[in-house]
């Protein structure tokens, strides 16, 4: 199969634009990015179909025989309907943690740099089980430490001895 | 034996409700099972004797060769009797053993009894990966278990501290588990063992195999997770950690024996491990004050003690190691529960502290001596019959030429010594009396809390004399040891080296122990050998540490951040791989068609503009520009369908991105940019080339024949439909499509539950008296305005649609009113045609429901989210419900006729408009996806639209004259309360009255004085 470098060219380009608006904070932006992307997915897609024919519907005359590949057509209409919907539940998403979270001038912009906040956490997990650990080794300690003489004095306890080793 | 697993499993689930009905009593109930078990096991008994099997196999995946396949064999049977006779035992004394008031008692016994079904299961499994699959879960459950005391510290790292030691072998065994069954050829472990290879991928299995069973069963350098599982309620010791779970590692040590005790380095490892393990276990159990801390080393010296033996790969030592595993397991879980009883009674386990048990309780003491007794290796018990045998098995080895021999036997002697010493003290320190402390207060119990030691106890002095009965049984077993022995277990053999040797080990344990005083001052002036323990809890911090630091390290930088780790990745991936390609494409052509360039640059233009302007509504229409470029490519590409619904679906996603970003501040944010420019365009441009390399490439990649050449016929004949496309989608790939409806629904639902934060309201936001509003008389009322009224201007004007009235004059545009007006109905019309008429011809479900939801997009911004909630006065979940019922409904409703579900039907006619129809079900499946896609647009809308209107008015209430709004309302800027009063719009309205919504009057008169006597012109321009 042959390929058209236009159509390769402008799917690259959708790439490339849609990568660099996506790497920037601004949600709306990565949501532009995102629809360039989906587009230019799209077009990888299309462009798999070879070139150009009519269309694939069976009309009985010899157009059928230079009908186009209809498989990469019928994964692409799903696809553009299902990218609507992602698109639409971004955009849910990006109201939600502005209107819900009260960014208010800060727009959709996230600042997601809780490393302090995570750092703290795991701070407090690792004391939890460490305290753990420490306990673990402290009950067992507990039973070896100090000295092995009962204060009864263990000399009176022969009775008991005779018992254990006969 | 499946049966029996099966119904382990279902009254384990059902437990805890029965707890909860019978309290307490509830052990007893469940005890009948491992007894059940018992019996059914000694059933088996015959067989055994004979030499033979019971087996029993049922497929579970034969891709993998895995099945459920289970196989008594003579040490499967022994091991089967100790755990569930035991496990029977145990249940019971729980039932005394705790207070009807212990919290989660119903978990502990479904646990515990989850518990034996499963080591029943380990030790009955043939099939390796489901012997694996027991081990893990008796993992898993003893972490449950030793965890009972959630609220304890000690008890919670003590459950973790067994989890990630015995998983931690569990995975490494996992990995030998796998190689040496891949090896082998089979899963099945008597094949395995029966057939031993000796290549080295079978030698290195074993020996990870192996790794496995010392942690499991606490050996050195893995023994700390024992002592410290003590935390744990005392039955639960005394089943996993003396009778039960422990005794997995040195089942499967026993059960690889046969096969591979001469195996490189096999020998080697369980000797020195083995023998250290129980000095270490022995001396460390001598300096415990807590008596279960005495019989939890205790445990750890006996498991070295028996991996010695059973690992030693003769059949003498296989006999023995068997006699040595059921005497260890009987008298241990005796003594674990006699501590239990005392632990309960006296409310300490400290030796210091406890005094005058033994006089007291003659009974109690009776049964804890004849344990004691058997562990020191007294006769006649069963302990001393299997120390006898031990001792022989490996003599005879020493003499027969093996080092190993001797080894083990100086080992094992030394040990045994120890042994006898601790044995002495625990029995003193528990039972003895000591006359400096009073006689330590004891509450009461009943007689059967010692029912179940007492059991035991009776077994373990019975077996010693009567042991020749279980000669045969064992004898079994141990003949698949190769090479040759005739040592039969009996309690007197004569005056044997072996006796003699047994007499001088007790006698030098009494020794010791009489000297104890003397010992354990020497014992705490040895310095702490380095201790595992310790070793383990720095090994946890250190791994977690670092866990920490490298997720802080690669997960700092938000999602840019990530995103491009994951670009690089697969520039870095894809990009070598394109380099090694040698597959191009025969020819490259600039282009199909002039016209293709021209689309092309405007598209690139668009795309680059894009990515280069601030204002985010710029951007997405430039984002929409290629978007419709793609239409134009599709349109010229043969691909109608797509160029259809591209075309919709790039309009509907304008507007719903302009119906959002009115909320949002207009200025893009620009602080904080964490990445520099040049290098977003760099990453963008590197993944835009792969991405080209890889369309490229793939073109030249195909070798087969497209599938698409088959696809006109089965189209025409099986379809009956011209339209590929179409009929693929309903037919050929509708389970396909029956996933991506799926999808839209998630989406709908998902947009919805963001938006409507209080739960999804059930009404439609629908005009008061909307029924009324309808009757054609009231049609062309003539209403004020009501902002423009309360401004001063009394602007009227007529309606065009039913909601146009609740819109703020300035806000209202007649042309799109009338427009709008004209397009609604005819746009609902061709989508019902493209619906149907997709299957011949381009359109189907898909156009056809996005068509529908453009129509309602234009009644939504014409007028308003009244007029959306008067146009589609439905919800819109019950439209996507339909949708998929009807879709659902085709696929069963086949299932029902012809057995594979989405098989279509048909009948034909000729209808007028239309043409030549087949209506199949494939069209109702068709009507189904139409329905889903307009659910999908409504939903939108609804959440998007009319709730985003809804809460930028509760957002900003005081739009009373001054605009100060930022927000730029789509259709609909009034308050609900002006909504109401959309009809009597008059002069008495004035924003005052109607703060808030639901306060407005509810009644919206038709009668409108005002606004007759002020009747203009239709049309009037404002």
């Amino acid at each position: 199969m042959s390929a058209s470098l236009t159509l390769v060219i402008v799917m690259a380009v959708m790439y490339a634009a849609g990568i660099y608006i996506m790497l920037e904070r601004s949600l709306t932006r990565v949501l532009i990015g995102f629809l360039l992307v989906g587009n230019a997915t799209n077009l990888l897609i299309f462009i798999m179909s070879g070139r150009p024919g009519s269309s694939p519907i069976v009309t009985g005359t010899s157009l059928d025989d230079t009908m186009a590949d209809p498989v990469p057509q019928v994964l692409m209409l799903t696809a553009i309907v299902i990218n609507f919907g992602i698109t639409a539940l971004l955009l849910a998403l990006i109201y939600r943690s502005w209107w819900l979270a009260q960014l208010g001038d800060e727009g959709d912009t996230l600042t997601d740099e809780h490393a302090a906040e995570t750092s703290g956490d795991s701070e407090v997990t690792f004391r939890s089980s460490t305290d753990d650990e420490a306990a673990v080794q402290a009950s067992l300690d507990a039973s070896e430490d100090g000295s092995d003489d009962d204060s009864s004095g263990a000399d009176n306890t022969g009775n008991s001895d005779r018992e254990a080793g006969t | 034996m499946a049966t029996i697993l099966l119904v382990f499993l279902l009254v384990s689930v059902l437990t805890p409700t029965l707890t909860r009905l019978i309290g307490l009593r509830v052990f007893y109930v469940v005890a009948i099972l491992p007894t059940v078990a018992f019996g059914y096991t000694l059933t088996q008994t015959g067989v055994i004797t004979a030499g033979g099997a019971v087996t029993q196999s049922l497929p579970w995946i034969p891709q993998l060769g895995i099945s459920l396949s289970f196989r008594v064999d003579a040490l499967a049977w022994l091991l089967a009797l100790v755990v569930t006779g035991v496990g029977a035992l145990v249940l019971i004394y729980c039932a005394r053993y705790f207070d009807a008031d212990e919290p989660s008692l119903g978990r502990f016994a479904a646990l515990l009894l989850a518990f034996a079904g499963t080591m029943y299961g380990l030790v009955t499994a043939d099939d390796i990966l489901v012997m694996f699959m027991f081990w893990e879960i008796t993992s898993v459950l003893s972490y449950l278990l030793i965890g009972h005391y959630t609220t304890k510290r000690e008890s919670r790292g003590a459950a973790l501290q067994a989890l990630l030691v015995t998983t931690f072998g569990g995975l490494v065994m996992l990995i030998g588990v796998v190689m040496i069954s891949v090896d082998a050829g089979t899963t099945s472990l008597a094949a395995i063992v029966a057939e031993p290879r000796g290549s080295p991928i079978a030698i290195w299995a074993v020996l990870l195999i192996l790794v496995g069973a010392l942690s499991k069963s606490a050996l050195i350098p893995f023994h700390f997770w024992l002592p410290a599982a003590m935390a744990a309620p005392t039955p639960v010791s005394a089943y996993l950690h003396a009778a039960a779970m422990v005794k997995a590692g040195i089942y499967l040590t026993a059960r690889f024996a046969p096969g591979y005790a001469d195996s490189p380095g096999w020998l080697p490892v369980l000797v020195t491990i083995g023998i250290w393990t129980m000095l270490v276990g022995a001396w460390r159990s001598l300096r415990q004050h807590d008596i279960k801390l005495m019989l939890a080393y205790g445990t750890v010296s006996q498991l070295g003690f028996l991996m010695v033996v059973v690992g030693f790969g003769t059949r003498d030592a296989a006999l023995a190691g068997a006699a040595l595993l059921l005497a260890h397991a009987l008298y241990k879980a005796t003594l674990f529960l006699v501590v239990g009883i005392i632990d309960h009674r006296a409310g300490t386990r400290d030796w210091r502290k406890l005094s005058g048990i033994g006089r007291r309780e003659p009974a109690l003491a009776a049964i804890a001596l004849i344990a004691v007794a058997s562990m020191a290796g007294l006769p006649p018990l069963l302990g001393f019959v299997a120390k006898e045998s031990v001792f022989t098995a490996f003599l005879e080895a020493g003499l027969a030429g093996d080092g190993w021999g001797w080894i083990a036997l100086a080992g094992t002697a030394l040990g045994s010594v120890l042994t006898v010493a601790y044995s002495a003290k625990f029995f003193w320190g528990a039972f003895g009396t000591r006359p400096v402390i009073s006689d330590t207060p004891l509450h009461a119990s009943r007689w059967d809390f010692a029912l179940a030691p007492g059991i035991l106890s009776v077994a373990t002095v019975l077996l010693g004399p009567f042991v020749m009965l279980l000669d045969p049984m064992l004898a079994a077993y141990a003949d698949t040891v190769p090479g040759g022995g005739d040592y039969h277990l009996a309690l007197w053999h004569g005056f044997e080296p072996a006796l003699l040797l047994s007499t001088i080990v007790v006698l030098l344990g009494l020794v010791i122990f009489a000297q104890r005083k003397r010992v354990a001052r020497w014992q705490a002036a040895v310095p702490a050998w380095v201790d595992a323990g310790h070793g383990y809890g720095h090994t946890v911090r250190f791994i977690d540490r670092i866990a920490a630091r490298t997720t802080h390290l690669a997960q700092r930088g938000g999602l840019p951040q990530y995103l491009s780790t994951i670009l690089v990745v697969f520039v870095l991936a894809l990009g070598a791989a394109s380099f090694v390609n040698r597959t191009w494409p025969d020819a490259i052509v600039l282009w199909d068609y002039p016209g293709q360039v021209i689309i092309g640059l405007v598209m690139i233009i668009a795309t680059v503009m894009a990515a280069r302007v601030g204002q985010r509504m710029t951007a997405v229409l430039l984002a929409g520009v290629t978007g419709y470029g793609l239409v134009a490519l599709f349109a010229f590409h043969g691909a109608p369908d797509l160029a259809l619904t591209q075309a919709l679906v790039e309009s509907i996603t304008l507007v719903v991105f302009v119906l959002v970003l009115r909320r949002l501040p207009s200025r893009i944010a620009e602080h904080n940019r964490p990445m520099h420019r040049r290098r977003r365009a760099i990453i963008g441009a590197l993944v835009g080339i792969v991405m080209g390399t890889i369309a490229v490439i793939s073109l030249g990649a195909r070798q087969a024949q497209s599938i698409a050449a088959e696809l006109p016929r089965l189209a025409v004949e099986e379809g009956h439909g011209n339209n590929i496309v179409n009929v693929m989608l309903v037919d050929i790939r509708a389970w396909d499509t029956m996933g991506e409806i799926s999808v839209l629904i998630v989406v709908a639902t998902g947009v919805a539950s963001l938006l409507f934060v209080s739960g999804r309201s059930t009404e439609m936001p629908r005009l008061r008296e909307s029924r009324k509003r309808r009757e054609p008389k009231n049609r062309r009322r003539v209403v004020a305005d009501p902002h423009a009224s309360s401004a001063g201007h009394a602007v009227t004007r007529q309606s065009w649609l039913l909601g146009g009235r609740t819109q703020s004059a300035e806000n209202r545009s007649i042309i799109i009113e009338v427009l709008v007006r004209l397009l609604f109905h005819p746009a609902i019309i061709v989508s019902i045609y493209l619906l149907f008429a997709g299957h011949n011809l381009p359109g189907g479900g898909f156009a056809g429901g996005l068509l529908a939801g453009l129509a309602l997009v234009a009644r939504y911004l014409a007028g308003g989210r009244y007029e959306l909630g008067e146009a589609a006065p439905i919800d819109p979940g019950k439209i996507l419900g339909l949708g998929v019922v009807l879709a659902v409904g085709t696929a069963v409703g086949s299932l029902f006729v012809t057995g594979i579900p989405l098989e279509s039907a048909y009948f034909e006619a000729d209808l007028p408009v239309l043409g030549h129809l087949s209506f199949g079900t494939s069209s109702i499946f068709d009507i189904g996806v139409y329905l889903v896609v307009i659910g999908l647009v409504l939903d939108i809308l609804r959440s998007l639209g009319s709730e985003i209107d809804r809460q930028s008015e509760l957002d900003e209430p005081g739009d009373d004259g001054e605009d100060h709004s930022t927000v730029p309302p789509i259709g609909n800027a009034s308050s609900d309360a002006g909504d109401a009063l959309g009809f009597d719009a008059s002069s008495e309205w004035t924003p005052a009255e109607a703060p808030a919504p639901g306060t407005g009057p509810d009644t919206a008169p038709i009668t409108q004085p005002a606004g007759e006597s002020r009747n203009a012109p239709e049309g009037d321009p404002r």
